[in-house]
């Protein structure tokens, strides 16, 4: 009757970061309360923060993460990707391999793939991605950097402003970039 | 049935079936814009228009552009909804504050038909400010006034290659404001020289700006 589904495994996390739920969040959220919340799925490794749950302070792992509750801070997930559901409520940098976003963002959004605004989403601050589309019920404002590789979360400087307010573009990395991505259709 | 009848009721079918398509105009002066754009290494695009997805696809990848996406329709929308026109000058006047490293292109569409004469000064203002020198800026004017009656719109324009875009419209919370005269509009921008104008059939002044350079 139950059956493992064997094409879905853990993604192991980078230097030895374990794979399941690393969410780390801060002193200002109960861990009790955001550990109940915390729905994992079985057949996908998503894990879903619910919309009572409010984080504050640095949240990372190493899975995919969708967010249906508030976030302010960081937000780190540099090989997955970050999904801000219709509920979700983000007041934070971002850093992740693609975004998603169904919600309301505001701060800082750099992944390394692809920033998806979908309808009715928004986002306040700028973005760094080889690749953004933005449907056109979507709310943007802010500046589109298309070119330059996101910077790592831990080169980059903590801003004075906060992750409030969109800041400048942080500077490229010294790594080698790779080619950008071949061009999508964008939704208008 | 004469066989102009099977012609005549084919096309109304064709018509009925087929959905109603965009307006693609030609935009005179967008390839001496984009060509500006490409002399420059990464340049800074400020477009005051909605986002549009494409455009950004258009800017970021062809051009290799880092985009500003400063949608001043909504921001006129709202304040004629809040009744609260009058401080739109005031507004513009701290609008690009966050701009500070300066832009190579400004993509002003038709924003300044919606402006009155206080409010566009104050924009051509600022953006002359935020241009760099040898900075380059795109805008069309309208030479006649709205037709009386007509529903309020704004037009979202998507670039479809370097001479064309699409035109699709949506509801403004007013109409367009009484066309700007021609000296006017040389006045406000200075220092930005006007390079060229277009005058369409479609009674649309296109005209390129440049900042004269350092």
């Amino acid at each position: 009757m139950w059956k493992r589904d064997e094409s879905v495994k853990p993604t192991p996390g980078p230097a030895g970061t374990p794979a399941t739920a690393p969410t780390t969040p801060s002193a200002a959220a109960p861990a009790p309360s955001v550990q109940a919340d915390l729905r994992r799925s079985n057949d996908r490794d998503v894990v879903n923060i619910g919309k009572s749950v409010v984080i504050r302070g640095e949240l990372s792992g190493s899975e995919d993460l969708t967010i249906e509750g508030h976030v302010e801070g960081k937000i780190e997930l540099r090989e997955h990707v970050l999904t801000i559901g219709p509920n979700g409520k983000i007041k934070a940098q971002v850093f992740a391999k693609a975004v998603i976003v169904l919600g309301q963002v505001q701060g800082n959004v750099s992944a390394s793939e692809k920033v998806d605004i979908r309808d009715n989403g928004s986002v306040d601050g700028d973005i760094i991605s080889p690749r953004v589309a933005i449907a056109e019920g979507a709310h943007f404002r802010g500046s589109v950097d298309m070119q330059r590789k996101p910077v790592p979360p831990s080169a980059q400087a903590p801003s004075p402003k906060g992750a409030s307010a969109p800041a400048s573009t942080p500077e490229p990395p010294a790594a080698p970039a790779p080619e950008p991505a071949p061009a999508t259709p964008a939704a208008e | 049935m004469a066989l102009t009848d099977l012609f005549r009721r084919r096309e109304e079918a064709e018509a009925v079936a087929a959905p109603a398509s965009p307006a693609t105009v030609p935009y005179k002066a967008l390839p001496k814009f984009l060509a500006a754009l490409r002399a420059k290494a990464q340049p800074v695009l400020l477009d005051l228009g909605p986002v549009v997805g494409p455009n950004l696809t258009f800017f970021g990848e062809e051009l290799g552009c880092k985009v500003f996406v400063e949608d001043l329709y909504a921001d006129i929308d709202r304040h004629v909804r809040a009744g609260t026109s009058e401080a739109l000058p005031a507004f513009l006047s701290s609008r690009f504050d966050r701009i500070d490293s300066g832009v190579d292109g400004v993509l002003c569409w038709d924003v300044f038909d919606f402006l009155d004469k206080p409010a566009a000064q104050v924009l051509a203002a600022q953006l002359s400010r935020v241009m760099r020198p040898d900075a380059v800026a795109l805008a069309s004017f309208a030479t006649t006034p709205a037709t009386p009656g007509t529903e309020p719109v704004y037009t979202r324009r998507t670039i479809v290659d370097e001479a064309t875009v699409r035109l699709r419209t949506y509801p403004a919370a007013q109409g367009r404001r009484a066309p700007m005269l021609n000296g006017d509009i040389i006045r406000m921008f200075e220092p930005v020289r006007v390079v060229e104008q277009l005058l369409l059939k479609s009674n649309v002044r296109e005209v390129f700006f440049r900042k004269p350079g350092a």
